[in-house]
């Protein structure tokens, strides 16, 4: 007399019958409300995290590398900077990707480390709020960057202000 | 009887320390992002505040912060690919602990170089 072993998951029901291979339903993985939203997220990481090697590397060899370095940082270097477009996408493209993968990073230590339902959910809401004014406020000051500020009709020192 | 497990892949040993410096060296990456966005946004403020708070980054104690934030930057960077690596590459799993030590090989130079040019900016006559 011979016994059929089952192989893993291989979707015998409950009353013994085998289902043709497939998984019973109390096992599969559901395509939940939450979608594929980790899957995405995942991938996300490895995604940005290769363009932000690039980004970031270039970040700083250009900015503490070359020239004189970091004391060559002032306002007239940031206005040098973003007054070339290709400057401004970088910073922008290192400001979004790297919030977002920071966020995500920090959600998943979030989700090891906080136990309880309320803590998970309340330091969540802290961090996507940072998150959205971070990013808010850096797309906003690259794209409203002026070389020139103006304060009551009177020009701020430092600033680089066109011949009248 | 039970024993304590054997062959577990993140215990001890080089996968689990290079987690656990993948999380360190996150956070704290992350949290300078935070102030250095908004360092950065003075220059909606004012050209003088800008240049006034960046002249904080350029004592002799915050070269040498700058040179640890580079330090878990390039670790991360490295440690990242390697990650990478280990999900997309057929025998990324099996030869995870040699892309470790490549890791931090290439971390070694690379940090190295930095924190030579960087510190002999920084501390250098100013």
């Amino acid at each position: 007399m011979s016994t059929e072993i089952q192989a893993p998951r291989s979707g015998q029901n409950s009353s013994g019958k085998i289902s043709s291979g497939k998984i019973s339903p109390q096992y599969r993985r559901g395509t939940g409300s939450k979608g594929n939203f980790e899957m995405f997220a995942w991938l996300f990481m490895r995604l940005s995290g290769v363009v932000l090697v690039v980004l970031i590397f270039g970040h700083l060899f250009v900015n503490l590398m070359v020239g004189e370095g970091i004391h060559g940082i002032d306002f007239g270097f940031v206005a040098g900077k973003w007054a070339d477009p290709f400057w401004q996408f970088w910073d922008l493209a290192m400001l979004w990707l790297a919030m977002l993968h920071g966020t995500n990073g920090v959600r998943t230590i979030i989700n090891d480390y906080a136990e309880k339902d309320a803590t998970r959910f309340w330091l969540k809401v802290v961090l996507y709020a940072a998150t959205v004014v971070i990013v808010v406020l850096g797309t906003l000051v690259i794209f409203t960057f002026n070389p020139c500020p103006v304060l009551n009709g009177v020009q701020l020192p430092g600033g680089f202000c066109p011949a009248p | 009887m039970p024993t304590k497990p054997a062959g577990t892949l993140y215990r001890g040993r080089e996968g689990m320390w290079s987690w656990v410096g993948h999380r360190i060296t996150g956070v704290v990456i992350f949290f300078f992002l935070l102030v250095h966005v908004l360092d950065t946004s003075l220059v909606r403020v004012s050209p003088e505040a800008y240049t006034a708070v960046i002249g904080a980054y350029k004592n002799p104690l915050m070269a040498l912060g700058e040179t640890g934030l580079v330090a878990a930057i390039v670790f991360h960077a490295f440690n990242g690919l390697r990650v990478i690596a280990i999900d997309f590459w057929k025998k990324g799993a099996k030869y995870q602990r040699q892309m470790l030590w490549t890791v931090l090989v290439l971390w070694l130079v690379v940090f190295g170089a930095f924190a030579i040019r960087h510190l002999s900016l920084a501390l250098g006559g100013h």
